[in-house]
C-alpha cells in the first residue's frame, strides 16, 4: 500500500512542480466550450440544450491530450522498466497511475466546469447533474485511457494513435454521460444512466489495469 | 535403452511454421476459389432472378442478400481476430499473428459494405440514409475500431512485438461484439430484431430464405479465400522484411 500511495505521491508532484501541463489541459476545456457560442450562435435555449453534450466533448477531448504524459515519459528515461522489477505488480502500478491520472485531469476538469456552465447558460439542477455525471463517468474515461497509452507507449508518434483507439471504446460513457443530465419529455432518466456510468467505471477501472499492464510487458520485451 | 527421439509433432505445432503453413494451405487455395464462384453464380441467379419481390419493399428487398451476409462477416471477422488474438497471446502461435493482421482489413471492408448496403437499404424503406440507432451506431463503432487496429498496424516497425499488443487491443475492442448482437433487442429503434437465426425457426418464406443462405455461404467463403491468401502474402512480406535485414547486415559486414 505504501508503494501505491508513493507512485500517486511521484505522479501528483512531477506534475505539479514540471510547468502548467494541469493548467494547459483546463484551458484548453474552457476555451472548447466556449468556442461553440461563436460555432452555433449565441441563442441561450439552444446552448442550455446542447451544453451537457458539449461539456462532456470537452472533458473527453481535454482528457485524451493529457494522455501522453501517462506512460511515455516513464518509457523514454526507462523507469516503466524499473517499475516492472518493483514489488508491486505492474498493475497495481498502473491503477496509481490512473487515479493519479485522474485526481491530475478530471477533478481539475470539475472544478473549472462551473465556467462552463455559467457561459452556456446552464441551469443550476442541470450543473449539479453534470458534476455528478463527471465524477462517476470520468474514471472510466481515464481508465480507457490508460489503455490507448499502454498500447501505444512503444510508438514513437502513439499520441495520434491512441485517441483513434479510445474514442470507439468511451462512445457508451459519453452516451450515459449526458443522458443523465439531458431532461427532455418522458420519464426521468436521470437515475438510469448515473447508475450505468458508475458501473462502467467500476468495470472499467477494475479490468484496464491489468490490460494496460499486458500491453506495457508485451511491447518492452 | 532406447533412444529419445523427437516427439511427434501434432498439426497445430507443424502449421506454427510459416513456410509449412503455406505449403499446406496452398492446395486448398483454388478449390476453395472455385466452390466460392459457384456459389455466388448460384447465389446471384436466385437473388436477381429467381426470388420474389417483396409485397411492401419490391425490388429493393434484394439489397438483403448483400447487406444481411456482410453484416454477418462483420461480426464474424472480428470473432477470427478475437480468436487469434487469444492464440497469440496464450500459446504465441506464429500464425494467429498473421492471420490477427491478414483480417483486420477485410473486416473493415465487409463492415463498411454493410454500413452502405444498409443505408442505401433504409432510404427507400425507412425514408433515411442513417439514424442512430442502436445496431447502426454500434457496427460504426466497430468499423472505427477496425480502422484503429489497421492504423496500429502501420504505426508498429516490429511487427512480432506489434502482434501482442495489438492482440490485447482487439480483445477489449470485442466488447462491442455482444453489444451489437442485442443491440436489437435493448434499444427497440428502427433495426428489427433477429429473424432468421430464431429459437422458432425463421420469419421468413423458403423462397427469400434459400437465396440468402446461399449468399450467406457465398460471402463466407469469399472471406475464407481472402483471408487466406493475404495469410500467404504476410508470409512472404515477412520473408522480403526478413531478407531485407539480412541483406543490410551483410552489407554493414
Amino acid at each position: 500500500m505504501r508503494a501505491f500511495s508513493a507512485i500517486i505521491g511521484r505522479e501528483m508532484a512531477l506534475a505539479l512542480r514540471g510547468g502548467g501541463d494541469v493548467l494547459t489541459l483546463v484551458l484548453f476545456f474552457v476555451i472548447t466550450g466556449a468556442i461553440v457560442p461563436f460555432a452555433v450562435g449565441p441563442d441561450r435555449a439552444l446552448l442550455a440544450t446542447i451544453a451537457p453534450g458539449i461539456i462532456w466533448i470537452a472533458a473527453f477531448l481535454a482528457m485524451l491530450l493529457g494522455l501522453d504524459r501517462l506512460f511515455r515519459p516513464d518509457h523514454e528515461d526507462g523507469t516503466l522498466i524499473l517499475l516492472r522489477h518493483a514489488d508491486l505488480p505492474l498493475a497495481g502500478i498502473i491503477a496509481a497511475k490512473v487515479i493519479a491520472h485522474w485526481l491530475l485531469t478530471a477533478v481539475p476538469l470539475i472544478l473549472a466546469s462551473p465556467i462552463l456552465a455559467v457561459l452556456l447558460a446552464m441551469d443550476f439542477s442541470a450543473f449539479w447533474r453534470m458534476v455528478v455525471s463527471l465524477l462517476l463517468g470520468t474514471p472510466a474515461l481515464a481508465a480507457f485511457g490508460a489503455i490507448g497509452a499502454a498500447v501505444t507507449v512503444a510508438i514513437r508518434r502513439g499520441g495520434l494513435i491512441a485517441p483513434i483507439l479510445i474514442a470507439p471504446l468511451s462512445v457508451p460513457v459519453l452516451i450515459f454521460g449526458t443522458g443523465a443530465i439531458a431532461t427532455g419529455p418522458g420519464p426521468d432518466q436521470s437515475t438510469p444512466a448515473l447508475l450505468f456510468l458508475a458501473a462502467l467505471s467500476l468495470i472499467a477501472v477494475a479490468l484496464a489495469p491489468f490490460a494496460a499492464a499486458l500491453a506495457i510487458s508485451s511491447a518492452e520485451d | 535403452m532406447t533412444i529419445e527421439t523427437a516427439p511427434k509433432q501434432s498439426w497445430w505445432n507443424r502449421i506454427a511454421h510459416p513456410g509449412q503453413f503455406v505449403a499446406w494451405t496452398r492446395p486448398l487455395l483454388w478449390p476453395l476459389t472455385i466452390l466460392t464462384a459457384l456459389l455466388f453464380a448460384a447465389g446471384l441467379w436466385f437473388a436477381l432472378f429467381n426470388s420474389p419481390e417483396d409485397y411492401q419493399m419490391g425490388d429493393t428487398v434484394r439489397i438483403m442478400y448483400v447487406h444481411v451476409p456482410t453484416a454477418w462477416l462483420s461480426q464474424f471477422v472480428y470473432g477470427v481476430m478475437a480468436v487469434s488474438a487469444l492464440g497469440s497471446l496464450v500459446w504465441r502461435h506464429p500464425m494467429a499473428d498473421v492471420s490477427m493482421k491478414a483480417a483486420a482489413p477485410l473486416g473493415a471492408t465487409f463492415t463498411a459494405l454493410a454500413l452502405f448496403t444498409g443505408s442505401l437499404w433504409g432510404r427507400p424503406t425507412w425514408g433515411t440514409f442513417w439514424e442512430w440507432d442502436g445496431r447502426m451506431t454500434s457496427t460504426l463503432v466497430l468499423l472505427f475500431i477496425y480502422l484503429g487496429i489497421i492504423a496500429l498496424w502501420r504505426a508498429f516497425d516490429d511487427q512480432l512485438r506489434a502482434a501482442r499488443v495489438i492482440a490485447v487491443f482487439t480483445l477489449v475492442g470485442a466488447v462491442n461484439i455482444p453489444i451489437i448482437k442485442f443491440s436489437v433487442d435493448w434499444w427497440s429503434t428502427l433495426h428489427q430484431p433477429a429473424s432468421v437465426f430464431r429459437a422458432d425457426g425463421p420469419r421468413m418464406p423458403g423462397s427469400i430464405l434459400t437465396p440468402l443462405f446461399v449468399m450467406f455461404f457465398a460471402f463466407t467463403f469469399l472471406f475464407l479465400v481472402l483471408h487466406l491468401k493475404a495469410m500467404h502474402t504476410e508470409v512472404q512480406r515477412r520473408r522480403v522484411a526478413a531478407l531485407e535485414r539480412q541483406a543490410a547486415q551483410g552489407a554493414r559486414a
